[in-house]
């Protein structure tokens, strides 16, 4: 932690002034997307870097994920190190061509002639009554394929300090930014920087089960971890922040700690991310194990609209306490 | 036999009944059923140890006369050289 | 399928710590076959098996203490196939499914802890097995008492029992002065012809005395109930055993009134031994119908001693004594001993416990038809 002075701030903020000191920092940089330059972006994380930074640099593009995606991918071949937005994930799958065929690809179909050093940023996630078509968490999809780095800043130093790393990288990079964590609020020290984008982060230490998360549910697993403590399960809470490549190191070193492991994830289980984990915990922790392996996901329908709905669907803190409940010994819990 | 050895047969057939006895530092004139809490049962299995070991029965009215170490050494001898 | 539970060894017993098993799934066992070793306050009891037929289950890792009544084996009757689930027993935990739930980790760790698994009880979800109930099995294990330990456990447990007795069981005590100078007479020239591995006790006397006497005032002999007086099935007599370094067991001496003394001299050298050397059975413990402790080795003249629950009565002799004695109206010096009973006067009344006091002092009074 730095012993810099605090300020107190918001992740959007935090995510707009990593825009600002990259496009400070490196000429190349520039940013473009749906309503990023006038409007100030659908979350208005670039509002007013348009006046600082010009048209040039603050493009503002038509409805057509492909074609500015495809036009990022170009911009990065030619020695840009261009960053992207996308107004939400479930818009990226019509730019799911150029992401999948073109930016992951290219290095290994030109024998390492060519890089994309590009960063596409985009809003995941459900919980603002925004419904199916712009609530949808698909980020285990994109961290199915090879030649992606998918990164979720989940902290404002993350989301601060994500950007100008993955803007360095020679290969594309996808950010997710949960769309309820925008507004959230917290202190970041003054001279907080760049961060690494290759390890997962223990946010709670603790002994007894590893609750693995990531973005939003972060907050909901520590909640979760919370009420637990106060029946004396002492939970580790795991933030995986790079979703590819996964950071196994940091959780096989807390399974063989706790011996008992539950995924917390905002995706659907089925063929997802949460399964790939705990398919490799089983592969490599086995023996580990004091407990079968759990589970808090989505449920498996294309997330409600209704206030109450909408939060039956989504993974809350009650029913991560009765997972992690079920995993210990009877005199452990109530 | 000598004195020695059947000092050495009677240390031993008492330790067998009373393990807590330390050879080394018993005084050879105390006598063994109020120094070691002996019981009845005690001293007859001490008698059958003795038994074993030189085979000498010492018949139930000369019990007495095995009081001590010293004194259970003199009877032995007696017994063993007449 | 046969529950085979910890058993109660006394009174004074709640729980005993299972040291090891001495049978494994699949070993055919007879009845009175020694099982398992448990350690209780009284030191380390062979535990026996009453029914016969093949262990199927160890339920109970060594080192684990277990309350009195716990499922510690299931057993096969002869004939009866394997892998049947137990029937379920009311008050006993939890029948364990047909394959045990073991958690990875605690497989590894059992390994790594030489943990006989098939013993360890799960307490995980769904009743499996996990890191934590091998590492109990294993600091269960570690913590057999030590001999200073065990004394204060046995101080406690005697206590406990001795003033559960004193509050529960109204005592009545009689006693009597025993002319011995006959028995001792008897057993002196008894005991000039034989050699010393044979020669008797003046305590086999009594013993067998007090067996001979419970056959004649079959009242004394058995134990209180819920329901009341139940006599007992044998003459089983407890013989109080001082421990060197302390503490005291009663164990049994099985049918006394059937046996002669040669016998009873042999198995009463035995018991002692083995209960100094703490390798007593369960059946042992268990099985007393009354109890004599003899306290005239310390010099003490008469004792009054405690009933040790669920039995109605204990014998208390003290020590042989020369007194002066009117026989046939002369004063002779004779070998006295203070003969005491204790009886609870729920199962007997004074007359009754009188009646087998004075058939006590007849036997004595005719040695050789012991």
């Amino acid at each position: 932690m730095s012993a810099a002075p605090a300020k107190r701030t918001t992740y959007r903020e935090a995510v707009r002034e990593a825009i600002r000191e990259a496009l400070l920092r490196d000429p190349r940089v520039f940013m473009m997307g749906e309503d990023v330059g006038r409007y100030g972006g659908a979350y208005a994380v670039s509002k007013g870097l348009l006046a600082e930074f010009g048209p040039e640099r603050m493009r503002d593009t038509p409805l057509s994920e492909s074609a500015f995606v495809g036009a990022g991918i170009g911009a990065a071949l030619g020695g840009a190190r261009p960053i992207v937005e996308i107004m939400t994930v479930n818009f990226s799958l019509l730019a799911l061509d150029q992401i999948v065929n073109n930016a992951a690809t290219l290095r290994h179909m030109s024998g390492g002639q060519l890089s994309v050093p590009l960063v596409i940023r985009m809003a995941t996630g459900a919980g603002r009554q925004l419904a199916a078509q712009h609530a949808h968490s698909l980020e285990g999809w994109f961290a199915h394929v090879p030649g992606l780095r998918i990164v979720v800043p989940a902290t404002l130093a993350d989301a601060r300090g994500m950007l100008w790393t993955a803007l360095e990288d020679p290969d594309p990079v996808l950010m997710f930014e949960h769309q309820t964590l925008y507004n959230m609020e917290g202190e970041l020290a003054e001279d907080a920087g760049p961060v690494d984008i290759d390890r997962a982060a223990v946010r709670r230490p603790g002994g007894d089960v590893t609750l693995i998360t990531y973005g939003a549910t972060l907050y909901t697993t520590l909640a979760a971890a919370e009420t637990l403590a106060a029946e004396r399960i002492e939970s580790e809470v795991i933030d995986l922040r790079t979703l590819r490549p996964l950071d196994m190191e940091t959780i096989f070193a807390s399974v063989r700690k706790t011996r008992r492991v539950v995924v917390i994830d905002e995706g659907w289980r089925s063929g997802s991310l949460s399964a790939e984990i705990l398919a490799r915990v089983a592969e490599s922790a086995f023996y580990d194990l004091d407990a079968p392996v759990a589970r808090v996901c989505s449920a498996e329908v294309p997330i409600p609209y209704p206030k109450h709905l909408e939060d039956a669907a989504l993974p809350q803190a009650p029913a991560i306490v009765e997972a992690v409940r079920a995993l210990m010994p009877a005199s452990v819990s109530r | 036999m000598t004195r020695d050895e059947i000092r050495t047969a009677v240390l031993h057939a008492l330790t067998s009944v009373a393990p807590e006895i330390d050879p080394q530092r018993l005084d050879p004139d105390s006598v063994f059923r109020q120094a070691y809490d002996l019981d009845s049962m005690d001293v007859l299995n001490f008698m059958i140890a003795l038994h074993a070991s030189l085979d000498v029965d010492v018949p139930e009215s000369d019990y007495v006369k095995l009081a001590s170490l010293n004194s259970a050494v003199d009877y032995l001898a007696g017994r063993l050289t007449s | 399928m046969i529950a085979f539970h910890m058993p109660t060894l006394g009174a004074d017993m709640e729980a005993g710590t299972l040291v090891e098993w001495l049978k494994k799934p699949g070993d055919v066992v007879a009845r009175g076959d020694i099982i398992a070793v448990v350690d209780t306050e009284k030191g380390a009891i062979e535990i026996e098996v009453f029914d016969a037929g093949v262990i199927d289950r160890l339920l109970i890792a060594p080192g684990q203490k277990t309350p009195v009544g716990t499922i510690l084996a299931m057993i096969r009757a002869p004939g009866e196939p394997p892998g049947v689930a137990p029937e379920p027993v009311a008050g006993a935990p939890p029948a364990v499914a047909a394959r045990a739930r073991i958690s990875p980790a605690a497989r590894k760790a059992a390994g790594q802890l030489g943990v006989d698994l098939d013993a360890v009880e799960g307490r995980g979800p769904g009743g499996s097995i996990t890191v934590a109930d091998v590492e109990r099995a294993v600091s269960g294990r570690r913590t057999v008492l030590s001999a200073s330990d065990r004394l204060a456990a046995t101080r406690a447990a005697v206590g406990a029992a001795m003033a559960r007795s004193k509050r529960d069981v109204p005592h009545v005590y009689l006693s009597n002065t025993v002319d011995l100078t006959p028995a001792l007479t008897w057993l002196r020239a008894e005991n000039a012809r034989r050699a010393v591995t044979e020669r008797l006790l003046p305590a086999v006397l009594f013993i067998k005395a007090v067996g001979r006497a419970c056959a004649d005032v079959p009242g004394v002999n058995g134990f209180w109930t819920d329901k009341g007086f139940a006599a007992g099935s044998g003459v089983h007599v407890g013989c109080a055993i001082a421990l060197r370094g302390g503490g005291l067991v009663a164990p049994a001496l099985h049918d006394v009134n059937t046996k002669s003394l040669d016998v009873i001299g042999r198995e009463f050298a035995d018991l002692v031994a083995r209960a100094r050397a703490g390798a007593l059975r369960s059946s042992e413990m268990s099985d007393p119908t009354i109890t004599v402790t003899n306290l005239g080795e310390l010099g003490v003249e008469s004792v009054y001693a405690i009933i040790y629950p669920p039995q109605v009565a204990i014998v208390g002799i003290g020590r042989i004594v020369d007194r002066p004695w009117v026989v046939e109206g002369r004063i002779e010096p004779r070998s006295v001993v203070t003969v005491s009973v204790s009886a609870d006067h729920r199962a007997v009344d004074g007359r009754g416990a009188g009646a087998f006091l004075t058939a006590v002092e007849r036997w004595l009074q005719e040695p050789a038809a012991l």
